[in-house]
């Protein structure tokens, strides 16, 4: 096997390091600690973009359990290494520096108008039950021409575009075996 | 996608039409431009003038909504100039077939096809079928003049559709029109292919459809679909739609694209039957859909296991049964009467990205409780603090749950090219933050629970669920709280369920089948959706997780990278790759050849679309369809056996006539929840559009500061002629208003967009980015406030591109 897109960067970046070894530069230096941090301390995996339906691969470097570099996966044969301005940014999604990823699972009483943190012990059995109370409220066994449909009306789900396969399988298992009719997600949209 | 995105880079003619890709899915460029560089053509039609236009050879506009009287030009030009592929026409398409005598078209019937029925606005399909012969064949014509061919009808349905009238309605010069029309269709040529890329700018209308369908019979015409370079590919907006799409998180089926039951279909058989449909021209067409029965149930054996026995027809009833359009639109409708009581969403955000958005935010408020899986606080999970509303008046209850990011688990997603690509975890997720499969997994547990003392026979589908992911294979599989993703994609790609004896192998119990011709509908084996089954096995592994770049096997350097990941079906990277020859074998193109016969045996990189059997005339490539080859003309859709132009649902131009000629000025079979805006009242045209810089509903990058600096505000395109008539310039705020609600957001004047001159009448039109709401780092009104309650009549996909609205200076 040949040397691949990746290694050929890699040596480059090392011999592009070592040019830059001796140098009195302060921010030569701070570009060859990064440069260190990611190769030696870092931890690649591949992944690939959460954003359209290119299928972009992308690099993600952490290093002790922090992310701290995520971009284009110079091997992937679709993109070669180039990202757009979204999957660009996806190190953000991880940084957060507004602070406003969801971090906590939240419920809100009716008629509140704030949210409460609640555990996922009780918020799983919260939902359990008021799924299982509509279901077995709006629950239809046959319908009028005496047709067996086991159904119910009472509850739809959405959503899934952005889950991985193997969680919509789970979602469209678990929802069409509660009796739903009205799943549906992105594509309709 | 039929082909898949490096795949671009074979084509001599790229159009794209119903999509601005360069901004939307900027990489695929890379492959664009590489065909480019090799002499392509670079086509863009489209109502607005985009950084995709900026790139093109040639740019056409038209109106919103007029597609299919520019395509139907396109037909009438490739058959009036005889520049269709007539070999491949003979053996790949139902050109020759004759239709039953009766049939009438629009021309014939004041714009409807035969079998309209006014008061069911539903169409009986007796006309539009084929004349066929005992043994269930096609009859042929002689040759492409007689009148009852499925050619001479095309011919005489797209003979209204001349260049002129193209030009009237759509709104683009008769010159123009016409150097499209000669580009694409020049790829007739035997050594010559084009392909199509399409969005949302198709599929988002009242025709939506049809303006698929229109581009289908072009590229058959033309010979173009299952050779590298051709196809026709619609280019998916997300990450996963794809996949999501195959695990059938739609209303109307179940995984591998089984349809979901039906009311009257009150056993395994009779469902099964309608997709399993009797094969024409037995001997001749593949028919794949035969197989359907071994599909459900294996289906059916990885939902509910043992409890899926021969006796019960394998728990067919725990299935609920549909009985009607379940989609988005009328699933609101219910929420809004009361029906709809609880509403999961995980991922999406209607009160952003649906239709009449302000009636879904309303509606938000009826439900007695909504469950929000989300990495942000979306509007959808905050519809009940938004400006206007007090929180004191809304009942619904509702839980947000933190989500983890694509990184921070581990899974695969399908691209629009089919390929299943595994990530893997690189972090863990923030703070309390799950992966959907840890929420989905053990909410299931939890209702599983609840159930478990019940003794009604309603509930046994939750009792009787096999629901353990438990099952691990090796140390470097994760399982967290008993649920393990891997496990997972394997009861997706399917087990041996006993030991089976397979051609002289045996296959034992619980190994993983490897590929979906050795599923079963004797409840042997499981596969919860039979297109992956051969996508994890036991010579394989996880086939997603590959990344061999070995492109060796790729003798004419396509680009197939068949040993990178791996796609559905069966890793062929170009589906109906059989049409890529002609009837003695040989590739159209020697230099782009994907498959051919030696002589002895086919050869070729990619995985060939049917069986071992020698090429022959009688053998069509489209092994889906019932009749082996592919539809010019076909009666599976709700509104007609050919595309015909109507206006959209609200049309700019005055009167009850269709500018075509005729009194049918909407799509005759739509359904109509709410009166159309006039166009008095309402004049100007307004289409919706995403941008490069935001994604969909905008939580994943409204909430990112380097994209919300980048598009930090909402903004509407409009005219330099507009801009004067209303007097605002650049930078100043418009309100942009409809009887369904309004927006208030800064004009940018440009001219990228003009208007149009439609039958000499003035139209402009405005454009607005969809992607903003009340939620986030850059806030904004949402261009879905305005858009209408109205879909496609085969897909029910709301028509966000073409309506009317309103505009005046702030």
């Amino acid at each position: 096997m040949g040397v691949t897109r990746r290694d050929f960067l890699k040596i480059s970046g090392v011999t592009m390091g070592v040019m830059f070894c001796p140098s009195f530069l302060k921010d030569a230096r701070a570009e060859q600690y990064s440069w260190t941090l990611k190769t030696t301390e870092g931890v690649e995996t591949t992944s690939i973009c959460p954003y359209c339906g290119v299928g972009c691969g992308i690099v993600i470097t952490a290093a002790g359990g922090t992310m701290i570099n995520a971009e284009g996966d110079p091997d992937h044969p679709t993109n070669e290494g180039a990202l757009c301005s979204k999957g660009s940014s996806l190190f953000q999604t991880y940084s957060d520096p507004a602070g406003k990823r969801n971090t906590t699972v939240r419920w809100r009483p009716p008629r509140s108008n704030r949210w409460f943190n609640i555990p996922w012990p009780l918020a799983m059995i919260m939902m359990a039950q008021r799924i299982r109370r509509t279901r077995n409220r709006n629950f239809t066994k046959k319908d009028a021409e005496g047709n067996i449909v086991n159904r119910t009306e009472g509850i739809a789900a959405m959503g899934g575009a952005a889950l991985d396969s193997e969680e919509c399988h789970l979602y469209t298992k678990l929802m069409r075996s509660l009796g739903i009719i009205y799943l549906e997600h992105q594509a309709r949209i | 996608m039929t082909n898949h995105w490096i795949d671009l880079k074979n084509s001599d003619c790229i159009l794209i039409m119903g999509s601005n890709a360069a901004e939307n899915h900027p990489i695929s460029f890379k492959w664009v431009t590489r065909a480019m560089e090799n002499g392509a053509t670079l086509i863009h039609v489209d109502p607005r003038y985009t950084r995709t236009s900026a790139k093109a050879d040639i740019y056409a506009p038209l109106r919103p909504g007029t597609d299919i009287v520019f395509l139907n030009g396109m037909i009438r030009y490739c058959i009036e100039n005889g520049l269709y592929n007539d070999e491949y026409l003979r053996i790949h398409t139902n050109a020759f077939c004759k239709i039953n005598g009766d049939l009438q078209l629009p021309e014939d019937l004041d714009g409807l096809f035969s079998g309209y029925d006014s008061a069911t606005k539903k169409y009986s399909k007796s006309t539009w079928q084929y004349q066929l012969t005992g043994d269930n064949s096609n009859i042929k014509a002689d040759d492409l003049d007689d009148p009852e061919c499925v050619f001479a009808i095309l011919r005489r349905h797209v003979s209204r559709y001349t260049p002129e009238v193209v030009s009237d309605i759509c709104g683009v010069s008769v010159d123009k029109f016409l150097e499209v029309a000669g580009a694409f269709c020049a790829t007739g040529a035997r050594d010559k292919v084009a392909t199509i890329m399409y969005a949302m700018g198709w599929t988002q209308h009242t025709k939506g459809v049809q303006n698929i369908r229109a581009m289908a019979i072009l590229q058959l015409l033309l010979g173009n679909i299952g050779l590298a370079g051709g196809g026709v590919n619609a280019l998916r907006g997300e990450s996963n739609v794809q996949g999501s799409t195959d695990h059938a998180l739609l209303y109307h089926i179940l995984p591998g694209y089984l349809p979901c039951p039906t009311s009257s279909q009150q056993d395994l058989a009779t469902w099964v039957a309608s997709r399993a449909l009797p094969t024409i021209n037995p001997g001749k067409s593949t028919n794949y859909w035969q197989n359907a029965g071994k599909f459900a149930v294996s289906l059916l054996k990885d939902y509910y296991g043992e409890y899926a026995t021969a006796e019960n027809d394998f728990a067919y009833h725990y299935l609920p049964k549909r009985y009607g359009d379940h989609s988005h639109i009328p699933l609101f409708q219910k929420i809004d009467e009361g029906v709809i009581k609880g509403l999961i969403a995980f991922g999406q955000n209607p009160a952003v990205g649906g239709p009449d958005a302000e009636f879904e935010r309303n509606a938000l408020a009826k439900l007695d409780w909504l469950i929000v899986a989300e990495l942000w606080e979306t509007e959808t999970a905050a519809f009940w603090k938004r400006d206007g509303v007090n929180p004191r008046d809304i009942k619904t209850e509702v839980f947000l749950l933190p989500a983890a990011a694509s990184f921070e688990k581990e899974g695969s997603v399908s691209n629009s090219g089919r390929w299943m690509q595994w990530r893997y975890k690189a972090v863990e997720p923030p703070g309390e933050a799950k992966s959907d499969l840890w929420i989905l997994g053990r909410l299931g547990e939890m209702l599983k629970l609840l159930y478990r003392g019940s003794i009604n026979d309603r509930d046994k589908p939750i009792k009787h669920l096999s629901w353990d992911y438990s099952n691990t294979r090796g140390d470097d599989e994760e399982v967290e709280d008993g649920f393990n993703v891997h496990e997972a994609a394997r009861r997706i790609n399917g087990y041996f369920l006993e030991d089976v004896e397979i051609d002289g192998t045996v296959y034992e119990k619980g190994t993983l089948v490897p590929s979906f011709p050795s599923l079963r509908d004797d409840g042997l084996t499981s596969s919860a959706n039979w297109i992956y089954c051969g996508s994890y096995t036991e010579s394989g592994g996880n086939l997603g997780t590959r990344r061999n770049p070995d492109n060796s096997k790729d003798v004419s350097g396509i680009g197939l990278y068949s040993s990178w990941s791996w796609c559905w079906p069966v890793n062929r990277r170009i589906i109906y790759n059989r049409a890529s020859c002609d009837a003695n074998g040989n590739p159209w193109n020697e230099s782009k050849k994907v498959i051919w016969w030696d002589g002895a045996a086919w050869q070729g990189g990619d995985v060939r679309d049917f069986g071992t059997s020698a090429p022959s005339a009688e053998v069509g490539a489209f092994i889906m369809t019932t009749e082996g080859i592919g539809k010019l003309f076909g009666a599976g859709l709700a509104d007609g056996p050919l595309p015909e132009h109507y206006e959209p649902f609200e049309s700019p131009l005055p009167g009850s006539g269709n500018p075509i000629g005729h009194g049918q000025k909407t799509n005759p079979v739509i359904t109509v929840y709410h009166d159309p805006c006039d166009c008095t009242d309402y004049p100007y045209v307004c289409t919706t559009y995403r941008m490069v810089e935001h994604w969909q509903a905008g939580a994943m990058t409204r909430n990112l500061p380097w994209l919300a600096e980048l598009v930090p505000d909402a903004f509407a395109e409009i005219s330099e002629t507009l801009a004067a008539k209303i007097g605002v310039v650049t930078g100043e705020k418009v309100r942009i208003w409809n009887p369904r609600g309004q927006v208030t957001v800064y004009a940018l004047v440009t001219n990228r967009i003009k208007k149009f001159s439609i039958n000499g009448r003035e139209v402009e039109m405005i454009g607005l980015p969809w992607h903003f709401g009340y939620q986030g780092l850059a806030v904004g009104d949402s261009a879905n406030s305005l858009s209408p309650r109205v879909g496609d009549p085969n897909t029910s996909i709301p028509e966000f591109k073409a309506f009317l609205v309103n505009i005046e200076k702030v």
